[in-house]
């Protein structure tokens, strides 16, 4: 069930994380990390919300993770896999499972980003899972 | 036993509209206001101190405090979604309290009905989170569904022992005339429905209404010059959850914190209450509450709310005996105010003879904000009656 894929909205940008879009827009999934204490963080911000140090910097994210959680969505014209994907890094992020039998998806699936165009500039990280 | 309260609730009122189609959102909290100043046998001209959230309309309180023809001396508006009310009723008692206001009157109203569906939020560009998760389609349902699935996949929690809760509030919703929904369904009933998004069914959702709600609180000193329906507030707590900078966890709520904290402040434990009054959007969200204030061993939810062990009468723990949002009514899909507002009948001795909880003496109500699978506000109260 996973033919008839929606469009996807185009997501607000602010100038704190126009470089994640323009990252995405490129096929690259970047991530925040922290210099002072060195941990990641999801969504990317100036300040570390573990350490609140303003020491931040930019880092492309090997893009494979494990789906944490999701849920088939199934009342609307085009169904859609929503998900919270753990990524290598240690964060977790929201994002929608694509190509793929919706009704295969699992918990703790390997599953790799790819891009899905928006209806405007900008691209969306989505999941895809590993080796069907 | 006689114990100590900060502040009283003396007065409670649920508007019985269920489709508010001539009615404004002002004069529905005017409504529900005027309610419960009468049930309190006060006057609007007693109120001092006014407490609302973001389904009042205007700016805060002050276009209300207008409509109403209030004058204050305290306001409060804060707002975390349908766990606001909860929040509020803790903040009135701690202004009483500090003798910054005398009576204080919170409202709740709004007819979701009558406005078209839109987006589950939209809190506008610079909403930090937005750009990270509107463009994915997260609406209010499958926000929950995914707690809901994590909890599944980790406990082994069922579709079954979720249906129970819904079951439950069935059964109380047939005796509110009020009530959207008035038919007692089966765990068979909850699972034939459709599936909306994996794996709530529809009838693991709550009803869409209009109405409202409001709550008069006192001091102790007028409380006594009003009567024995005075109900104590005992002890409240509070807290949010988020995503933690992407390190989540979405098996559990903000009522680990919140109901720790209000427990303690009553000097009482989970298993010293009659009734649990418990904001259900979905049948997770009371599953999982009940888990976080300490009814059962974490995970052990399903077990718990399975075989009517939360129906009035027949179970170890009555909830949510006015058929709760899942039947009875979700004004403004914000539940917090109407558990408060049960539990008070309760605790009077006033509910429905069918579900009225005999000799009821302590009551929890716990309310819950913004969305369980990203971030959300927790409030719990803990209430007794006048004797209690």
């Amino acid at each position: 069930m996973s033919n008839g894929e929606r469009s996807y909205q185009q997501p607000s940008v602010t100038v704190e994380t126009q470089p994640y879009w323009d990252g995405t827009a490129a096929g690259k999934l970047l991530l925040k990390r922290c210099r002072d204490c060195g941990e990641s963080h999801f969504y990317p911000r100036a300040l570390c919300p573990f350490c609140f140090s303003g020491e931040t910097e930019w880092y492309e994210a090997s893009g494979r993770g494990r789906i944490y959680t999701f849920s088939v969505m199934r009342r609307v014209p085009a169904p859609y896999v929503i998900a919270f994907v753990t990524l290598d890094e240690g964060v977790s992020m929201m994002t929608n499972i694509v190509d793929c039998d919706f009704d295969s998806v699992a918990i703790d699936q390997e599953v790799q980003v790819t891009f899905r165009q928006t209806e405007g500039d900008y691209a969306l990280p989505v999941f895809t899972p590993v080796g069907g | 036993m006689s114990r100590p309260s900060k502040a009283y609730i003396a007065g409670a009122y649920e508007h019985p509209t269920r489709h508010a189609v001539d009615i404004s959102v002002a004069q529905l909290h005017a409504d529900v206001a005027k309610g419960a100043l009468a049930d309190a046998g006060l006057t609007k001209d007693d109120v001092d101190g006014y407490f609302c959230a973001g389904d009042a309309p205007g700016l805060g309180g002050l276009s209300m405090a207008e409509y109403m023809g209030l004058n204050l001396r305290y306001t409060d508006t804060t707002e975390t979604g349908g766990s606001s009310y909860v929040i509020h009723l803790g903040h009135a008692a701690e202004a009483i309290a500090a003798g910054k206001c005398s009576v204080a009157l919170i409202t709740l109203a709004g007819r979701p009905k009558m406005a078209s569906a839109g987006p589950s939020r939209n809190y506008g560009d610079d909403t930090p989170d937005t750009g990270f998760e509107m463009p994915f389609s997260p609406t209010i349902v499958n926000n929950y569904a995914m707690a809901a699935m994590r909890h599944c996949h980790e406990f082994g929690t069922t579709a079954e022992q979720l249906a129970w809760v819904k079951v439950a509030a069935s059964h109380h919703a047939q005796h509110n005339k009020h009530a959207v929904r008035q038919e007692v369904v089966t765990v068979e009933d909850v699972l034939n429905s459709p599936m909306i998004a994996d794996p709530l069914h529809r009838l693991d959702c709550c009803v869409i209404s209009d109405g409202g709600g409001a709550l008069v609180v006192v001091s102790p000193e007028i409380a006594k010059s009003l009567g024995d329906r005075c109900v104590k507030l005992l002890g409240q707590g509070e807290a949010v959850k988020h995503l933690n900078g992407g390190k989540i966890d979405l098996t559990y709520t903000g009522a680990v914190v919140s109901g720790p904290i209000a427990f303690a402040e009553a000097n009482l434990t989970p298993a010293d209450m009659d009734l649990a009054m418990i904001y259900d959007s979905f049948t997770i969200t009371v599953l999982m509450t009940l888990e976080d204030l300490g009814f059962c061993e974490k995970g052990q939810g399903g077990r718990f709310v399975a075989d009517g062990n939360l129906i009035s009468g027949v179970g170890k723990l009555p909830f949510n005996t006015d058929g709760g949002g899942l039947c009875n009514n979700h004004p403004t899909n914000r539940g917090g105010m109407t558990k408060v507002i049960e539990a008070v009948r309760q605790l009077r001795g006033e509910a429905h003879p069918k579900v009225q909880v005999p000799d009821c003496t302590l009551a929890v109500a716990h309310g819950t904000g913004g969305q369980i699978g990203t971030r959300m506000g927790s409030a719990t109260a803990i209430l007794g009656r006048n004797d209690a």
